[in-house]
């Protein structure tokens, strides 16, 4: 492989025209643009030199592409990823990843049997806040988590509106795939798919064809229960605001974009610089630049990630790869099942309670 | 330029440290009462700039501004465009096309041409773009705005697509409608700076920071100070203090032995950080005035 990666963006809405403009800016890039409908593409065709594709099989038929960025509705992410790993094409896919986690699991498998790079788009791991919260919960800094608060607010759906596939469930629309779908893959990063779903509310604000708000309850094994609660009809919020709040038998973590607030109740050993009570950490001082800023240093890192693991050939695990996207899409297919049916999904083993140290006589 | 500008961040919940800041921010100033109190504050002490998005909100400042011209004989504008979430959001309601249509003049002949079927001529491209900057201009109109900003989202969007006729398009349009100055945030001023001047834009004004640190420099902070020793650039420099991370002083300091820095950008609520600002930028970079 040169060193230059050859690499499509596919489907140019909002987040496709930022991973275009983002990967079209990388040095190590090659970039194609390609997306089916007209205007954007008119547009761009006459104004900027790199090759554009209205057709994805035309340009998998004649490009010899490294790379695929797939950024089209989600309701064609499973086909599209399918088509591209068949031809041995790495891939990025946005978030979600499948509609149907059957096919999240198949294209795991598919890529891992081919050894490609294959990650999807959940730029939150990404974000130094909650990298450091993952860093944390790993080291034991608040012993055993037994309490999780994940939530997320915005302003997307304020009013009723005529339907984009954004609002079309069918399409992949909706506020649990477009919302929720971040802090539950967070919380797939820190303790692994839940073990039970219960108490799951889809519910309408505004929209007709799908949910604008999402409450749930997840357990894990011996595990953490976790709440949910996302809405994505607030306008109190300027834009999509995430946070995850955790309590443990040593203290308390609370992360969101800007920041990682550390109560402990004693310090733990291998954690240089928390000490016993607060300790904030900004994602500003956790950051490092990369070569592009469009956005959020997050969206530039998961590119920048994603082209150089290519450019090395395949070499080193990507964070956000098929498989812990194929988690994210079983914790909505389990919501969804829990909210229509009204029924507990899965089953967990409740967390014993810490037993109480022996006492001596005087003990106290 | 003026050496000191004031920034309009902290009006609008726009905190890069903390979002409970952010939020006790924009409970602040939901009044405009509570802007213009602190505009009052930065103008008193001697800063006549003040560098705002193109926020709906902002109009209730010009109109103010304007209403007393004896108060504010030296108060001027560096508006910033687009105001992005306006847009963003129109585009989630109408979908791309529908959203341009929304904009334009209703019964004009970009509103007919986007209703059409044929791909827009790249002269129809052109005339939307400048229908759109003259939207954003209006709320100035009857102020004094000299320089006139493109947002950093969008400059770098722009930038990052190769879409860079975009840059001269707007260039030409705010020197000849708008008389004048054409200027650039971003956040990537070595890359943009490139592109610019391939466009055949010389020395133009780059808004981005620049801090001793090298907090969000992106490009690398040896291509920034690279960059303004070359004299190929006027530039402002912004999040000089990195958030916070930098002595008030010593980042002042700092920035007033650069070359190429014209101006610096700095957003404070506070009449202490206000002053203790401009007492830094008088004492480091010589009177304001």
């Amino acid at each position: 492989m040169s060193d230059k990666v050859k690499i499509a963006v596919v489907g140019l809405g909002k987040m496709g025209l930022s991973h275009f403009a983002m990967v079209n800016a990388h040095p190590r890039a090659r970039t194609i643009a390609c997306d089916g409908s007209g205007f954007m593409i008119d547009v761009l065709s006459k104004n900027i030199t790199t090759p554009v594709y209205r057709d994805y099989d035309d340009l998998l038929a004649k490009e010899d592409l490294d790379a695929v960025v797939i950024a089209t509705p989600s309701r064609l992410h499973a086909p599209m990823v399918q088509a591209a790993l068949d031809k041995g094409i790495n891939v990025f896919c946005e978030k979600p990843f499948c509609l149907n986690w059957a096919d999240s699991q198949r294209l795991t498998d598919l890529a891992a049997a081919k050894g490609l790079i294959a990650q999807v788009g959940y730029h939150y791991r990404y974000v130094g806040a909650f990298a450091e919260m993952k860093r944390l919960i790993d080291a034991g800094a608040i012993g055993r988590i037994t309490h999780v608060m994940a939530e997320a607010y915005g302003p997307v759906v304020l009013r009723p509106k005529r339907t984009t596939w954004r609002t079309d469930k069918a399409e992949g629309g909706g506020c649990l795939y477009d919302y929720a779908a971040h802090p539950l893959n967070l919380l797939n990063w820190f303790f692994g798919t839940p073990d039970q779903v219960m108490g799951s509310h889809l519910g309408q604000v505004f929209s007709e064809g799908t949910d604008d708000e999402v409450f749930s309850t997840l357990r894990w094994d011996d595990g953490p229960t976790a709440q949910l609660s996302v809405n994505w009809s607030d306008e109190s919020h300027r834009k999509m605001s995430t946070k995850i709040s955790l309590i443990g038998t040593n203290g308390r973590l609370y992360a969101d974009r800007q920041e990682c607030q550390a109560y402990l109740r004693k310090p733990v050993d291998g954690l240089d610089g928390y000490d016993t009570g607060w300790t904030v950490k900004y994602t500003t001082e956790l950051t490092q630049d990369r070569w592009f800023y469009l956005r959020g240093e997050e969206y530039s890192a998961q590119l920048d990630d994603f082209i150089e693991a290519v450019a090395a050939g395949g070499a080193g695990a990507v964070q956000n790869d098929f498989a812990s996207a194929t988690q994210t899409d079983k914790t909505m297919a389990m919501i969804i099942e829990n909210a229509e049916t009204g029924q507990n999904v899965g089953e967990a083993r409740a967390m014993a309670p810490q037993p109480a140290k022996k006492r001596g006589w005087f003990g106290r | 330029m003026d050496k000191l500008l004031f920034g309009d961040n902290q009006f609008f919940g726009i905190n890069h440290m903390s979002e409970e800041k952010a939020r006790a921010q924009a409970m602040r100033f939901q009044k405009t009462d509570a802007i213009m109190d602190v505009l009052d504050v930065a103008y008193d002490a001697g800063i006549n700039t003040f560098m705002c998005t193109t926020h709906d909100r902002i109009s209730d400042v010009t109109r103010r501004v304007k209403a007393d011209p004896a108060r504010y004989s030296n108060f001027q504008f560096y508006p910033c465009m687009p105001y992005a979430h306006k847009y963003a959001n129109a585009v989630t309601e109408h979908g791309m096309v529908g959203a341009l249509r929304e904009f334009m003049p209703k019964d004009g002949l970009l509103a007919t041409a986007l209703t059409g079927t044929k791909a827009l001529a790249t002269k129809e491209v052109d005339g939307i773009a400048r229908v759109l900057i003259d939207m954003e201009m209006k709320m100035f109109a009857g102020t004094r705005a000299p320089v006139v900003f493109i947002q950093n989202v969008f400059t770098d969007l722009l930038l990052g697509m190769g879409f860079t006729r975009a840059f001269k398009i707007f260039d030409d349009h705010i020197r000849e409608k708008h008389g004048a100055e054409p200027a650039y945030i971003t956040m990537n001023m070595p890359a943009l700076l490139d592109a610019l001047e391939k466009e055949g834009i010389e020395r133009p004004i780059i808004c981005s920071n620049i801090n001793k640190i090298g907090f969000r420099m992106s490009g690398g902070y040896d291509a920034y100070l690279d960059a303004l020793k070359s004299g190929r650039v006027r530039a402002v420099a912004m999040s000089v203090y990195a958030s916070g991370a930098i002595p008030a002083d010593e980042a002042i300091h700092w920035i007033s032995e650069l070359p190429g820095v014209e101006s610096i950008v700095f957003g404070a609520s506070s009449a202490g950080n206000i002053r203790g600002t401009k007492a830094l930028v008088d004492k480091y970079m010589g009177e304001v005035v």
